[in-house]
């Protein structure tokens, strides 16, 4: 596959013009453009955006600050493909600030976020990983003496919008799970003022990440979402309606218990706790790790750890969603899934929701969405 | 003339949130702390879960020993419900724990500490054909025209001559600490690209089996991979190719560009075999089960056991149920008081914090200073990680690690005695990477073998229903872990977790001072015979630090923070 593989640009010359004088044709490079156009869904139009936009003669600033976390996040975008990370690094963005990356420590390391928040102000593209802990004033967090919290809103200052990767900048993730030691919170439970796109999951796959990336820098602004904030391009569709093993679940064809003769057949693994008919994931279309796998491919129910609270509206993981059994099994497991969907919104206003609900439906998936009675929350009473 | 203070924090280029203070005089380091700053209580959000979840749940108190935790608390509750996993599950979770330990290692070396070592600003001035010259030297890996180390040098020349920097901005570049020649700097700066590359394709084996990475899924009981020959979504011939390819590919990297290099660069930082030793004992619970089972301890083929005042000349037993936890110096208080040491099974942890309000200027004039506690093994400190594995192996007569540590003490032209060190940590990482790339292998072959005889299990689920559970149980799960020594205690109640405890690599080797005033591993090796040129670029602390891979978010846990344990199980 093709990727502007070596050399960054220096000043005064495009990525393309520099890419061109590397051996890189201009046919090559649209090339590269088409291929993130498509992982967007954006179409040739949206091709030739992305090459006019990579055409500029500054790296864009990107400062990636990480909060209470497993790094988890970081060691996914490291394995993202397109474009892969060295070229993130050297070629595409100046990423100005990263604690697992970058060479200086200490005070240089704080002089180094400090300088570049000042440099690009009201440029930057800021990316966090990791919740917030609020309890006990912040202390379980601290870098520099400081806490998450203090960190997130100094950073958030200047920048010109906000990627909160993964679940726990997305809702705190498993450190929030009950009963939430540390208080711990997403990024927008903390700042309010700026757009902020969730790139849901526990990990996110990486190529959702750079896409989203790429969008911003491509068309100046966050790419549309659903009403949890998730990028629409990657999280507009449920697991179950893209999911490879739907016809056997359609066929009444379910693993019964792990490595059954069902399982060998690579039945579906509904029965054995699978939450896909809830869960609003890229998972199957973009598949994990350079397309090699991903969770139900390799044989484990999915936990469904792209939606908020996940940890524990969806465990016991290996028990299988409610209110199963013989006839009318789709139109319930249909009705919890948009149930989930809405009802994870908390205090965001019911027009959003429905509004998000609406798309989902126009988006005519595999099968039709059930329509939600008009109200704020959906019939299994928000996310609890 | 008066101690300096000084304060590193953030440390960069590990997993989480580290911070150092330290005091130096006349360029050594006097006194020295380890401060854990992030803490999120998973254990406590452990309880009246059901035990098959937990896995999912502890895998993420690390995402870059994404296996380590998910495996030993697999380990921990087939423990508890007494179950035997198949011996196709037992040598999947080898070839998934093997290759998280090769690309991990790998990653560190030239992600996270190359650059203590290798000034990338330097290889600018590098002549290719003189890097070409010295690799093909050292390797016969295909990448070393000269062709490629230019393409490599105008790439970094064009990055620099930007002026935007990046992750390189405010390194210590010049610091005369820097000893490679820009040839040599050249070289690492090459593999540090080409090993980004290399670690996305390999470490998709986790993919193949447990459906991705990070955080691959895993299974109480076996895999949830199911081995068919004949069907197309299930572990079949065209998967395992491909895992074979990627078995293949690692250890070609590994051999050809991994240890090269570290011999290479060791071969110039000589003097940091006398530099870092710190902690004088050495802990190893053992890793891999090649007989089939996790019980049959005495088939692991890292061999478990202890190593006391750097004395190769024995090898003492590993007993669990001496270790303890002490919280003197950490934020959080006993009901026994901060004398008391308590074992896993009966560990409590209530945070509390006592240090000062943000922000902080230092923490080293407080009794309690970090989230870390201090795990002591029969009252000892104890180093865990590559170097304790190694000396482990090497004492015990283990004929791969004598050969390989041998080989590398001969082409470095040292002693035994070098291995307690900065360097050693470093080298021995290197080598067990060796070890395991050519272990794989034998691995794979097992898995075909016993699926050409017909065997193709991968899960038990005798006792997978709780209806067939007893109604109390408890297991312990161990796992030699790339950064060292893992342990999980899982006690279970009607079916729910009732405790759950976790003593991590991490916790051993950045522990803070216990009772006695005892230093961590951490501490202790910053304040032997260390070196600290200017303050203000603190580069040689970063050389100790990363030589033991510090994990900040595996090493701190708490059990219980209101002591409202469903249920204590004394355990003596």
């Amino acid at each position: 596959m093709l990727h502007p593989t070596s050399h960054p640009w220096t000043g005064g010359q495009s990525l393309a013009d520099h890419l061109e004088e590397t051996g890189v044709s201009r046919r090559e490079f649209v090339g590269f453009c088409s291929s993130f156009a498509a992982i967007l869904g954006l179409g040739s139009t949206g091709a030739a955006q992305i090459a006019a936009a990579l055409q500029t003669q500054k790296r864009p600033t990107v400062i990636w600050i990480q909060l209470q976390e497993c790094t988890g996040c970081v060691e996914s975008v490291i394995r993202t493909a397109e474009p892969t990370i060295g070229d993130l690094v050297l070629d595409l963005v100046s990423l100005d600030y990263s604690h697992t990356l970058m060479a200086a420590s200490g005070q240089a390391a704080e002089k180094a976020l400090a300088d570049s928040m000042k440099a690009n102000a009201g440029a930057y593209l800021l990316v966090v990983t990791g919740s917030v802990p609020l309890a006990e004033n912040g202390i379980y967090t601290t870098i520099g003496g400081r806490t998450a919290k203090e960190i997130l809103e100094e950073s958030s200052r200047g920048a010109a919008a906000i990627i909160a990767v993964g679940a726990c900048a997305h809702w705190g993730s498993v450190q929030a799970a009950r009963p939430n030691p540390t208080g711990a919170v997403g990024v927008r439970d903390v700042i309010r003022d700026k757009p902020v796109i969730n790139i849901a999951g526990c990990p996110p796959i990486a190529d959702v990440v750079t896409a989203t990336v790429v969008h911003f820098l491509t068309f100046g602004r966050l790419p549309a979402m659903d009403a949890e904030g998730r990028p629409r391009f990657a999280y507009g569709a449920r697991i179950h309606d893209q999911c490879p093993k739907r016809a056997n679940f359609d066929a009444g064809q379910f693993v019964e218990a792990f490595d059954d003769e069902a399982a060998r057949k690579g039945w579906c693994l509904y029965k054995v706790g699978c939450k896909g008919p809830a869960t609003f994931s890229p998972c199957p279309i973009f598949q994990w790790n350079t397309r090699t796998s991903w969770p139900i491919g390799a044989g484990h129910p999915c936990i469904g750890c792209t939606e908020p609270q996940f940890w524990d509206t969806m465990s016991p993981f290996y028990e299988r969603m409610p209110d199963v059994g013989g006839f009318g099994i789709e139109r319930n497991i249909d009705l919890l899934g948009a149930a989930l969907a809405v009802g994870a919104l908390g205090g965001v206003a019911a027009h959003a929701a429905m509004t998000g609900v609406h798309q989902m439906r126009q988006k005519k998936v595999a099968r039709e969405l059930p329509v939600l009675p008009d109200q704020p929350k959906g019939p299994a009473g928000g996310e609890g | 003339m008066a101690a300096t203070r000084v304060v590193v924090d953030p440390i960069t280029r590990i997993e989480g949130h580290l911070r150092i203070e330290a005091q130096s005089e006349n360029g050594k380091i006097s006194n020295a702390w380890a401060s854990s700053t992030q803490f999120r209580g998973i254990e406590t959000i452990m309880q009246g879960r059901d035990p098959r979840d937990a896995w999912a749940f502890v895998q993420r108190i690390c995402g870059v020993c994404t296996v380590v935790h998910a495996v030993a608390s697999c380990r921990a509750v087939e423990d508890a419900l007494d179950i035997r996993i198949p011996p196709n599950a037992n040598t999947i979770r080898n070839l998934v724990h093997g290759m998280q330990y090769i690309q991990d290692h790998v990653i560190h070396f030239y992600h996270l500490h190359a650059l203590d070592w290798v000034d990338v600003v330097s290889a600018l001035q590098a002549d290719p054909a003189g890097t070409s010259r010295l690799a093909a030297s050292l390797s016969p890996w295909p990448n070393n025209s000269a062709t490629w180390f230019r393409e490599v040098q105008e790439r970094v020349k064009k990055f620099v001559g930007s002026g935007q920097l990046g992750i390189f901005t405010n390194g210590y570049w010049g610091h005369p600490a820097y000893k490679l020649p820009p040839e040599a700097n050249l070289m690492a700066v090459a593999h540090y690209l080409e090993a980004l590359d290399w670690q996305r394709d390999v470490i998709r084996l986790h993919t193949v089996f447990g459906g991705k990475n990070p955080h691959p899924n895993f299974l109480v009981g076996g895999m949830a991979c199911a081995i068919n020959l004949e069907d197309t979504g299930t572990i079949n011939a065209e998967r395992l190719t491909d895992v074979s390819d990627m078995i293949r590919r690692a250890a070609r990297f590994v051999e050809q560009v991994y240890y090269p290099d570290l011999l290479a660069i060791a071969s110039f930082y000589k003097d940091w075999a006398a530099i870092g030793g710190g902690t004088r004992n050495y802990l190893a619970c053992g890793e891999f089960p090649e007989g089939g089972d996790i019980r049959e301890v005495d088939r692991l083929y890292f061999p478990r056991g202890i190593i006391l005042d750097n004395n190769l000349s024995r090898v003492h037993p590993y007993d669990p149920m001496k270790v303890k936890e002490y919280i003197t110096s950490s934020w959080y208080e006993y009901p026994e008081g901060d004398a008391s040491g308590l074992h896993p099974w009966e560990g409590e942890t209530r945070p509390k914090y006592t240090g000062p309000p943000t922000p902080w200027s230092y923490l080293q004039d407080e009794k309690k200073y970090t989230w870390m506690k201090a795990p002591r093994y029969d009252g000892m400190a104890m180093q865990v990680g590559p170097l304790s594995r190694a000396l482990v192996a090497y004492a015990s007569g283990h004929e791969d690690m004598r050969a390989a540590v041998g080989e590398v003490l001969g082409k470095l032209g040292v002693g035994p005695a070098a291995l307690f060190s900065t360097l050693g940590r470093t080298a021995a990482r290197g080598i067990e990477t060796v070890l395991l790339a050519r272990r794989m292998t034998a691995w794979y072959d097992d898995l075909i073998t016993r699926i050409k005889s017909g065997d193709t299990r991968t899960f038990s689920g005798d006792a997978w229903k709780p209806e067939s559970w007893k109604p109390t149980s408890q297991g312990y799960g161990f796992l030699d872990a790339p950064r060292g020594a893992l342990g999980h205690w899982v006690q279970i109640q009607n079916g729910k977790i009732s405790r759950y405890q976790c003593v991590v690599p991490s916790t051993w080797n950045c522990s803070p001072r216990d009772g006695q005033g005892v230093p961590g591993p951490y501490e202790a090796a910053l304040m032997d015979n260390h070196p600290l040129l200017n303050p203000e670029q603190p580069i040689e602390i970063l050389r100790t630090i990363h030589s033991f891979d510090p994990c900040m978010s595996c090493g701190v846990h708490v059990l219980d923070a209101e002591g409202n344990l469903v249920t204590q199980v004394k355990v003596q």
